[in-house]
């Protein structure tokens, strides 16, 4: 007599919720979360993949957690058992990063620390972690680390590429002679304002794609 | 206090919490729509810092840090508390955040109303935390140090938010391009004023 069907593990729901951060419901671009991190980890394409990979394990197992205790957390605290599930995740996330890749740890200082307030897991736990289950709301996590992190990568590259020359540490420009030709790195890149700069202009790119993101005032 | 003035303009200017850091810029975008909330959310940050820092400087100092707890007895000479950090100061910040919240909804009801959901959403302002994180990180040598960063820090996120509400308000009668309306054209300006403060690095006082 039961009218509802367990949902099957991939179905096409599961999938939207999977590729919707990536593109249309991008955490950084259309939701506006998650902005400061993305702006301060991207001077070289290394300390970024580290950053939005800790972000996408943070924001799944949070997620996870908080939709397996969602129907006991009383309202009044629910702000606080939140904080307290991100911060304990983090606290992990940051020591296995001192153990594990010391230098990078110490490149991202205190942007580790700053994930416990990256908006996009507060937001995600709100909007749909508290109101869904456990599988569903891991998929949300992943796909919206999955959206951070590509914005991440493609500012970080951009930053690297023109700022430094290099990818991933490899002096790519080098290799091809460029600087012989009288080639130069372009500075800004690598100081805070062009990351803001290069962010505004993959929201362009992004909103002449799609005129719906478009904001009519 | 040449060395307190000297911590405090740095905080402002070369060390600006949004245009050096980007911290709190979620909130910053969001509220930055007229140049009223936006004072009145500045005022309330920079209230938040000046009670946070100096507090999370005397846990770090006497609870949290490596050989911290000696003051209890000396057993506890080698105890390092120092991976409760995060936990502490969040929880800490989310306090004094609820506390700041019911004086503003006391003393001032249209303030409270026009700040809407923004004002709980300081608990997660990256530039609350992220000022204890870079006190912790700088290793200040008293409290008085800790509170003039923390006051220095919450100044220049006010002078940015303002600055970037004002320019925001007169760009109503600007001719943005559609898909740069709104958050784009926001991200470059504040990229623009980014620059205009990197003016200001290297001042020694």
């Amino acid at each position: 007599m039961s009218n509802h069907e367990k949902e099957p593990i991939f179905s096409a729901r599961n999938l939207k919720l999977l590729t919707g951060p990536i593109g249309m419901n991008n955490p950084i671009t259309v939701q506006v979360l998650g902005i400061c991190s993305a702006l301060a980890v991207t001077v070289k394409l290394k300390p970024a993949i580290v950053m939005a990979l800790s972000v996408t394990i943070v924001i799944a197992v949070s997620n996870v957690i908080i939709a397996a205790m969602r129907k006991y957390i009383p309202d009044r605290i629910r702000i606080i058992v939140q904080l307290v599930v991100i911060a304990t995740m983090v606290i992990l996330v940051d020591q296995f990063l001192k153990a594990y890749a010391f230098d990078v740890s110490k490149q991202l200082s205190v942007f580790v620390g700053l994930i416990i307030t990256n908006c996009i897991i507060m937001g995600r736990l709100e909007a749909f972690a508290m109101a869904n289950k456990p599988w569903p709301s891991f998929i949300d996590g992943i796909g919206n680390g999955a959206g951070y992190g590509l914005i991440l990568i493609i500012v970080a590259f951009f930053r690297e590429f023109l700022g430094s020359g290099t990818i991933f540490g490899y002096p790519v420009l080098e290799k091809f002679g460029l600087y012989s030709i009288g080639y130069e790195n372009n500075g800004m890149m690598i100081l805070p304002p062009m990351a803001l700069i290069v962010v505004g202009l993959i929201i362009w790119f992004q909103r002449s794609k799609n005129k719906s993101l478009i904001e009519n005032k | 206090m040449e060395n307190l003035l000297n911590i405090f303009i740095k905080s402002i200017f070369v060390d600006n919490m949004v245009f050096a850091f980007f911290l709190g810029m979620c909130s910053y975008l969001a509220v930055s729509k007229t140049v009223k909330t936006s004072i009145g959310l500045g005022v309330a940050v920079i209230f938040v810092l000046l009670i946070t820092v100096p507090v999370n400087f005397m846990i770090e100092k006497y609870v949290l840090r490596k050989g911290a707890l000696i003051w209890l007895g000396d057993g506890f000479g080698d105890v390092d508390l120092s991976f409760l950090t995060f936990m502490v100061f969040i929880a800490v910040i989310a306090a004094i955040v609820q506390l700041v919240e019911m004086i503003i909804e006391k003393f001032s009801s249209s303030l409270y109303n026009s700040l809407g959901i923004f004002l709980p959403l300081i608990a997660v302002n990256c530039a609350i935390l992220g000022a204890s994180l870079f006190m912790q990180e700088r290793e200040y040598g008293n409290v008085v140090e800790a509170t003039v960063f923390g006051l220095g820090s919450g100044v220049g996120w006010l002078l940015a938010i303002v600055g970037i509400a004002a320019i925001r308000e007169k760009l109503k009668y600007s001719n943005v391009p559609d898909p740069l309306k709104g958050l784009g054209i926001t991200f470059i300006i504040t990229g623009l004023m980014a620059i205009g403060f990197m003016g200001f690095m290297g001042i020694k006082l």
